[in-house]
């Protein structure tokens, strides 16, 4: 049984993808009990395989079918591995019971359709951290990536054109993605990524152009299915148009698996010799990350549109991790990996917290907060928790981050990078403070223990996800020096 | 200028899916129509797997099979360099599967795109979302 | 080392105490004696536990109690010595006169929502404590952070229009220095040292170059912007829309004095006296410590509003504290930390008279107020000995801390400085003393009330006059507080 957890974190949803379409038709909650008891046991799984790979301080490689790499298709999970595997199914359980009631309310019809593809998603997200193999990568990606087009079109308004051109973008990425493994696979002979590491070692591969096309064409791939600056047009119509079980899927894990790929690229695949010294790019990308961050953030303070300014937030921590990434030291890597983590938890709890009030309210603008704090309080408070971990205010995750991405940024000299994080900082503290504002102030009748607006929580089935994704924003901040020391460390490769 | 002409002519087959790729890349990016940059992403789609299948191919090569004993001769692998390296083409059965389905959930949005806004042009359709 | 005559967690528990009470006075919201007795108990519990580590610290011990390691090599620590003693005993004891005060001003308005104030003051109460035991840089950051977000609901308790302006302002100033200066100078010195640890000889290694430290310098003083330093000083005036329980405590003791106090442990802890008097950059913060100093006292007698002219006066008052650390001499720096004591007692007198007068007459306008010393005797007294002990004058507590760093600036051997400290301390005079002045003696046709003593309710005036008795106690008895600064440098 130990020994095949990796694949369990991916069967649970898998199978429950089958069971959903086969036998929960026109039964709901038949349906979403099968959801939950598949995420849950995903989630156990990928627990398990963490206790696992942090008790025997290597990581797990699991053969299919038995087959010897680099013949066979082989699952890798390391310590970041397992992280992020529990991050994606720990996201995907809250969502799944957070699901039921809004679910219901927007898509009424189909439900079993909605909630397989959301098992396929899954999935596809899981497999895309587990697998070893890069061309299986791909397919992965594409599973994930198709139940993503259909899930999203199912939203309101604009949402499918939206999708349209996220589909188009997405197929460009990951075409692009299997070009530049075309690429390596004529130059190297192999698909599995351990033994791509090891051969693109190799003194003559640092050489060869093919290679560094490839590199290139991957790295751009990843970027374009991330959305970043200035590939990330597709992002925030898709993100903000769909439901809102749906947002609170995709928008946090989407991106942060696109970058945990590319930190896996970067360095399970190539080598940090080969990412920084070969191409003498990097202080080009960390450029660019930082025009991502300043852009991003002033988008979002143009919107007026809850969900949508959350989507510009993430196009601007987007740049954050890339940034951390391409600093070529320790202390931006650490940043960037944990990012990858609390950004996924304070975007999932900020999403939840405004798919809640639009719920309640049926709209999706700045009106939604008006008096949220006297009707919906625990609501707002997870709101807060969450503004504040985005602002990166102690001891909430996102502060921890910014920490090591500030870090980073000092010692690699890349004070145009640093100047991006403290500005964007201030620009989040503005944007949520005028939310803040909004909700707190009303428009100024409400003054008094008069004519309040009665308390109006939303249903238990959306308060108990959204209050354990909350405090975990806080646990994790707390634990932040255990986290590094016993899972970050192990992540960051040699010489770095 | 000989060196040049020699890159094209031996690694035409490249070149002729980089021309695939580019116009596949400019219907998505260019045309107004939506169905064509369907269309376009189907070019581009379908360039990569040439690629892929262009890599494996060898002039004059065997399939990858065992050569068949007769009465006491065993079964024997063929040479290697005499075959075709059949695991670009069997990617690409993958990739061509995830490239149909990725057309028909295009087609599938762009059905439901014309019944909600009346229109696959974007500009009109830009007008109408504008209203 | 001797036995510790405390639990080692003390430290810890009196930040948490009233943390704890948080949720008590949630609870009985419905009951409003139940719930301003969890703010007594939770106040009186609080000091008691300062208390008890006082004879410890007085000996010149320091204690260190690790709460959490919260990033490899950065932990989250609070220390008690003397310096930060003297500040947790300064906020706790004045949170319990404010209690009483609150209580008083709040039922006597009939305000809204007194849960959520009281709640919100315990919490600030809290992160005041946490500033004042940090024992490193990072700790007291995150107090700081907290800080600043709890007391913005009290700022803007009012929730009307005029509020909201002024909690903007108050958050947009705290919240970009703190994030845009004060976290990257915190980053850079880290990087630089490998450590937040405050350390009387200064963390930074001997060759630093000077053009960084005056840089990160710069940034810590504008970026703990709590302490009003121009031009980072207009919050102030602007948080003035709070109720004046809230300007008491927290704008005259515990979010500026948190500000001050930070840069004083930057100065003397990160950087040390001895770097600044090495490097010179102890003029570099005389010189814009000075600046604020004359010009916010100038600001401050053009001011109407009596609130708003307590509020340059603290602008002013806390430049001179700073003043006196940056002359970076040892009874310059000690003058330094007794003022922030002294100021506290005689500030806090002020603001508790000007609420006083509101609650009793609705006059905010010092213009208004000519004549009141007849009708509100006590707190036209209490607010006299008030203004002696900001002013400098005998017989209460401010005129000892200025003399140390008068002295202070002769050691120093800058006489400038000396002339800012007598000009600013005659401008002082020329502020207060016309207020009071015109509350006694004024003709009968001048006067704006009628001859007849209508004080506001006692727990209005009670407080003013406890603060003002302990402003004179500590002119007579300022050995406690001296103890606690002198420590410092034994």
């Amino acid at each position: 049984m130990a020994e095949h957890y990796p694949i369990l974190v991916l069967l649970f949803p898998l199978l429950a993808a089958f069971a959903i379409s086969l036998f929960a038709g026109r039964r709901d909650t038949l349906a979403f009990v099968l959801l939950v008891l598949a995420m849950a046991g995903s989630f156990f799984a990928a627990v398990n395989t963490l206790v696992q790979v942090m008790l025997t301080t290597e990581s797990i490689r699991y053969r299919l079918g038995n087959w010897p790499p680099p013949f066979g298709i082989e699952l890798v999970v390391d310590h970041l591995g397992a992280l992020v595997l529990c991050m994606v199914s720990g996201c995907a359980l809250l969502t799944a019971v957070y699901s039921k009631e809004t679910v219901r309310q927007e898509i009424p019809d189909r439900i079993h359709h909605y909630y397989t593809l959301y098992c396929l998603l899954v999935s596809g997200l899981l497999g895309m951290v587990a697998t070893g193999d890069a061309f299986n990568l791909y397919v992965l990606l594409e599973i994930s990536a198709l139940s993503s087009y259909a899930l999203l079109a199912r939203g309101r308004g604009l949402a499918y054109y939206a999708t349209f051109k996220y589909i188009i973008l997405g197929t460009i990425g990951a075409c692009l993605y299997l070009l530049g493994v075309g690429y390596l696979y004529i130059k190297t002979g192999t698909l599995n990524m351990a033994d791509l590491f090891a051969i693109l070692s190799r003194a003559e591969m640092h050489e060869s152009a093919t290679i560094r096309i490839g590199f290139i064409l991957i790295i751009l791939g990843f970027w374009i299915k991330m959305g970043l600056f200035p590939m990330h047009g597709w992002l925030p119509n898709a993100y903000s148009q769909a439901s809102t079980t749906t947002s609170c899927l995709v928008a946090p894990l989407m991106t942060k698996v696109s970058v945990y790929v590319m930190v896996r690229m970067m360095f399970s695949v190539f080598s940090v010799d080969y990412v920084f010294k070969t191409i003498p790019w990097h202080e080009l990308v960390v450029w660019f990350a930082s025009l991502a961050i300043v852009a991003g953030s002033i988008s979002a303070l143009a919107q007026r549109d809850l969900k949508k300014m959350l989507t510009y937030i993430i196009v601007a921590e987007v740049g954050y991790m890339v940034g951390g990434a391409w600093l070529a030291n320790a202390n931006g890597l650490t940043g960037t990996i944990y990012h990858i983590l609390s950004d996924a938890v304070m975007t999932l709890c900020l999403f939840m917290a405004v798919g809640a009030m639009i719920y309640k309210t049926g709209t999706s603008s700045f009106a939604a907060m008006e008096g949220v704090f006297r009707r919906m309080p625990i609501t707002s408070a997870v709101f807060i928790l969450g503004a504040f971990s985005i602002i990166g205010i102690p001891p909430t995750c996102g502060f921890f981050s910014k920490w090591y991405l500030i870090q980073g940024g000092i010692e690699a000299g890349q004070w145009v990078y640093v100047v991006a994080l403290l500005f964007s900082s201030l620009i989040n503290a503005v944007i949520f403070f005028r939310l803040i504002e909004i909700a707190y102030f009303g428009t100024f009748e409400a003054h008094g223990d008069h004519a309040l607006p009665p308390r109006d929580e939303a249903p238990a089935t959306m308060i108990v996800p959204m209050v354990v994704t909350a405090a975990t924003l806080v646990v994790i901040g707390l634990y932040t020096n255990e986290i590094v020391t016993h899972i970050v460390q192990w992540a960051i490769p040699s010489g770095l | 200028m000989q060196d040049l002409l020699h890159d094209v002519v031996a690694k035409y087959n490249y070149w002729a899916a980089l021309i695939l790729l580019l116009i596949g890349l400019y219907g998505m990016i260019a045309k107004n129509n939506l169905l064509k940059k369907v269309i376009g992403m189907s070019i581009f789609q379908s360039a990569i797997i040439l690629f892929y299948v262009s890599i494996g191919h060898k002039k004059g090569a065997s399939i990858p099979i065992l050569i068949h004993g007769h009465g006491d001769v065993a079964h024997q692998a063929i040479d290697p360099t005499l075959y075709a390296n059949p695991l670009p083409h069997v990617l690409m059965l993958t990739a061509i599967v995830v490239g149909v389905s990725t057309l028909g959930v295009a087609l599938a949005v762009l059905q439901k795109i014309y019944r909600v806004h009346g229109t696959i042009e974007e500009d009109e359709l830009l007008e109408t979302i504008e209203k | 080392m001797d036995q510790i005559p405390f639990i080692p967690s003390t430290p810890a528990l009196a930040v948490l105490v009233s943390l704890a009470a948080v949720p008590l006075i949630y609870l009985s919201d419905r009951r409003p004696n139940l719930r301003e007795s969890w703010t007594f108990i939770a106040a009186v519990i609080k000091l008691g536990l300062v208390l008890s580590m006082a004879q410890w610290v007085l000996a010149g011990n320091t204690h260190t109690y690790d709460i959490c390691r919260i990033l490899p090599g950065l932990s989250v620590t609070l220390t008690v010595d003397g310096f930060g003693m003297l500040f947790a005993l300064v906020a706790s004891s004045l949170w319990i006169v404010t209690s009483i005060y609150s209580i008083g001003y709040m039922r006597g308005l009939d305000e809204h929502a007194q849960t959520r104030y009281f709640m919100c003051f315990a919490v600030a109460l809290s992160a005041t404590l946490g500033v004042a035991f940090s024992g490193n840089l990072f700790t007291l950051y995150i107090f700081y952070e907290i800080l600043s977000l709890s007391t913005y609901p009290l700022v803007t308790h009012h929730q009307d229009e005029e509020a909201r302006g002024g909690g903007r302002k108050y958050l947009t100033y705290l919240l970009s220095t703190s994030i845009g200066l004060a976290l990257p100078a915190m980053l850079i010195t880290y990087s630089l040292t490998g450590t937040l640890d405050f350390n009387s000889m200064g963390i930074f290694p001997a060759d630093t170059a000077k053009p960084i430290l005056t840089v990160v310098l710069l940034m810590f003083m504008f970026g703990f912007s709590k302490a009003g330093m121009m031009p980072f000083h207009s919050w102030l005036p602007g948080a003035m829309v709070a109720p004046t329980p809230v300007s008491a405590l927290l704008h005259a003791v515990a979010v500026v004095k948190v500000g001050v106090f930070s840069i004083l442990r930057v100065i003397t802890g990160i950087f040390g006296i001895n770097l600044l008097d090495a490097t010179n950059l102890n003029t570099l913060i005389c010189l814009i410590a000075g600046f604020t100093v004359i010009v916010s006292s100038l600001i401050a007698l053009s001011q109407d509003n009596l609130k708003r002219r307590l509020a340059f006066s603290t602008i002013g008052q806390l430049s001179y504290i700073i003043l006196g650390a940056g002359l970076a001499t040892k009874l310059g720096v000690t003058g330094s930390m007794l003022h922030i004591a002294m100021h506290a007692f005689g500030k806090i007198t002020l603001f508790f008279c000007a609420g006083a007068i509101f609650v009793a007459t609705g006059k905010k306008y010092i213009s208004e107020m000519v004549g009141i010393g007849k009708r509100m005797p006590i707190t036209m007294i209490a607010f006299f000995v008030g203004s002696l002990s900001v002013i400098g004058l005998p017989p209460a507590g401010g005129l000892i801390s200025k003399l140390l760093m008068v002295r202070g600036a002769m050691e120093a051997d800058m006489i400038w400085v000396l002339v800012i400290y007598l000009v600013s301390s005659f401008l002082n005079a020329a502020y207060f003393l016309p207020i009071v002045y015109k509350a006694f003696f004024c003709t009968e046709e001048e006067s704006k009330f009628e001859n007849k003593v209508a004080e506001a309710p006692i727990f209005c005036w009670l407080p003013p006059v406890i603060t003002a008795a302990m402003s004179v106690v500590l002119f007579f008895f300022p050995w406690l507080f001296l103890g606690f600064a002198n420590v410092m440098f034994q």
